[in-house]
């Protein structure tokens, strides 16, 4: 069929469709070139409103679903932001308390604001007097729920390193009906072993196997790897030493170190790459870019980079 | 109940479907199938608390959207079309013809309303695998949300029984959204005092309190509904829809349709 034989309303049809898949195509890649000239005019362009009762209000009570589409908008923030590795998170705190104002029963939230709105920048938002905020206004409104007190405790140990208020928040925790019993300890350990290595490697479990959150897990599989590394450069570290005092100088390579210990192999880090010695006798990690919450084994002058969760063990 | 009035109402609902009032139900049903398959990708252990959420915010808007526009036209058009004449040319009262309009219209709601609820309950049951005792309790905000419908029906039809289509879609809507902050009112009052105060609490009993009927988050979270609210809400859903339809024969009986 030509283009003249078509009845009038065929050629309509036909031109009306063409200009709008056309007129589609053109305005979608349009879109698409505005992204790349404006890519940070994400969510701070966005939040214009940061009142929480305002925006309850305005939810004109459907303030359930509210919660819900500002929870899938803190989550994307979050994840915005922690794959520019260099981001600020600004924004994370008005997001969990407006999400948690209009569903305060909503329990994801303070558990994400627990790992990320305390920890210093460039792990987190740097806050955690909005932190424990959060938490208490979390606990006020569910106070059988076992797991926001954790969540405060942590905040506490991790960030505030304030032990005495950890253990009494660890405690009031374990008085709630069906508390898992590690809050007990928790509390126990908090008075006598609270800045150990072995306190912290529970929290971070803790964490890990009580969260279904994807980064929540992550940031907490990344600070035990930091923790198994901290544990390891101590070890070695103390063996380097024994080896000087043994034999009047430090080990020429790992090599020699590990025949000295009798260790199976040469020691490794969690990535199976093997642990440096330094002339000097220093252990350090091969990939500190790998361990951001290592603190020992770090080469001389490195600058700590923003975490990048990965699934290596 | 009176024959003309099942006849009146039975009319109205199927000039509903033939309006294809009904193809909300195809919307509908792409929003929560849509939001089943993706939710579990979006949010995090909350999968079954958007659905919900989102299922039951649906239902109700929905309904109001519907119950608002086709309530609005229910008396207006007839006496555009003028096909009202031809009604009450025969032995139908005035009053009979409002109340078969209204309960034809909330017919139609809860069709709808039923529908939509499957969908609910299907994408529930996709999300979270099983259904579990508490999940009962939607059927409660269903039936609240039924009786948010029932109100907004007989406005719609008070506003219809002497006004435009048009102005009577502004009276209605802005009443929903009053009526959602009815409770911000009756706690303006209490801020107040003298003739301020009487006007608040005055105007907090007047606008339907839509805040009461609205309990999607209590579901969603599983928590109990007691008996005396469900029994409270249905009187009062029950008298003020009957203060509104009152309202609308009043008014539609001295109405001259000459």
């Amino acid at each position: 069929m030509t283009l003249n034989s078509m009845t009038s309303r065929q050629r309509t049809t036909i031109l009306a469709s063409a200009c709008l898949a056309i007129s589609l195509t053109a305005s979608i890649l349009m879109l698409r070139g505005t992204d790349q000239l404006r890519p940070q005019a994400t969510l701070e362009d966005s939040l214009y409103v940061n009142s929480p009762s305002v925006i309850k209000r305005a939810s004109l009570g459907f303030d359930g679903l509210m919660a819900c589409i500002y929870w899938t908008r803190t989550v994307q923030y979050f994840g915005g932001q922690h794959s520019q590795r260099g981001g600020t998170y600004n924004e994370l705190a008005p997001l969990l308390e407006i999400t948690t104002a209009l569903d305060p029963h909503m329990i994801p939230p303070y558990q994400f604001g627990a790992s990320f709105l305390a920890p210093a920048p460039p792990n987190g938002a740097g806050q955690p007097a909005r932190a424990i905020s959060l938490m208490e206004y979390g606990i006020a409104h569910n106070p059988d729920n076992w797991q926001l007190y954790y969540n405060l405790g942590f905040v506490y140990y991790t960030e505030l390193k304030d032990y005495k208020d950890a253990s009494r928040i660890f405690a009031q925790g374990s008085e709630v009906p069906n508390a898992h019993p590690f809050m007990k300890i928790l509390a126990a350990r908090m008075a006598q072993h609270a800045g150990d290595l072995s306190t912290a490697r529970m929290l971070w479990s803790a964490t890990f196997e009580t969260s279904h959150d994807k980064d929540i897990q992550m940031n907490a599989l990344e600070h035990l790897r930091g923790i198994k590394v901290d544990e390891d450069v101590i070890a070695l570290q103390a063996a380097v030493t024994r080896f000087g005092e043994r034999t009047g100088h430090l080990p020429a390579s790992m090599t020699e170190l590990a025949v000295a210990e009798q260790l199976q192999g040469l020691p490794v880090d969690p990535d199976n790459d093997p642990y440096l010695l330094t002339l000097d006798g220093r252990i350090e990690i091969p990939h500190p870019e790998d361990f951001p919450f290592a603190t020992k084994g770090l080469p001389a002058g490195y600058k700590p980079v923003p975490p990048r969760f990965h699934s290596k063990s | 109940m009176n024959a003309r009035i099942v006849h009146i109402a039975a009319n109205t609902f199927r000039e509903a479907v033939r309006d294809r009032v009904l193809y909300n139900l195809i919307a509908f049903a792409l929003l929560i199938s849509g939001a089943a398959i993706f939710v579990g990708q979006i949010s995090i252990d909350i999968e079954r608390l958007v659905v919900i959420n989102l299922g039951l915010t649906a239902v109700s808007l929905f309904g109001v959207v519907i119950a608002i526009f086709i309530g609005i036209g229910l008396v207006s058009k007839e006496i555009e079309k003028r096909t009202l004449y031809t009604v009450l040319s025969r032995p139908v009262r005035r009053w009979e013809f409002i109340v078969g309009k209204f309960f034809g219209l909330a017919g139609t709601l809860v069709v709808n309303t039923f529908f939509m609820a499957i969908g609910v309950f299907g994408a529930l049951l996709y999300v979270a695998h099983k259904f579990s005792a508490p999940d009962a309790l939607i059927l409660i905000a269903l039936y609240f949300i039924i009786l948010e419908f029932l109100i907004i029906c007989s406005l719609a039809l008070l506003f219809s029984s002497f006004s435009s289509p048009l102005l009577s879609a502004v009276f209605a809507f802005s009443l929903f959204v009053i009526g959602s902050f009815a409770n911000d009112l009756r706690g303006f009052a209490g801020l107040t005092r003298g003739v301020a105060r009487w006007v608040a609490l005055g105007a907090a009993y007047l606008v339907p309190n839509f805040s009461a009927l609205n309990v999607i988050s209590v579901v969603a979270h599983q928590q109990p509904l007691g008996s005396q609210l469900i029994l409270h809400n249905t009187l009062y859903a029950l008298f003020y829809t009957a203060t509104a339809l009152s309202g609308a024969v009043l008014i539609f009986e001295r109405r001259n349709l000459k």
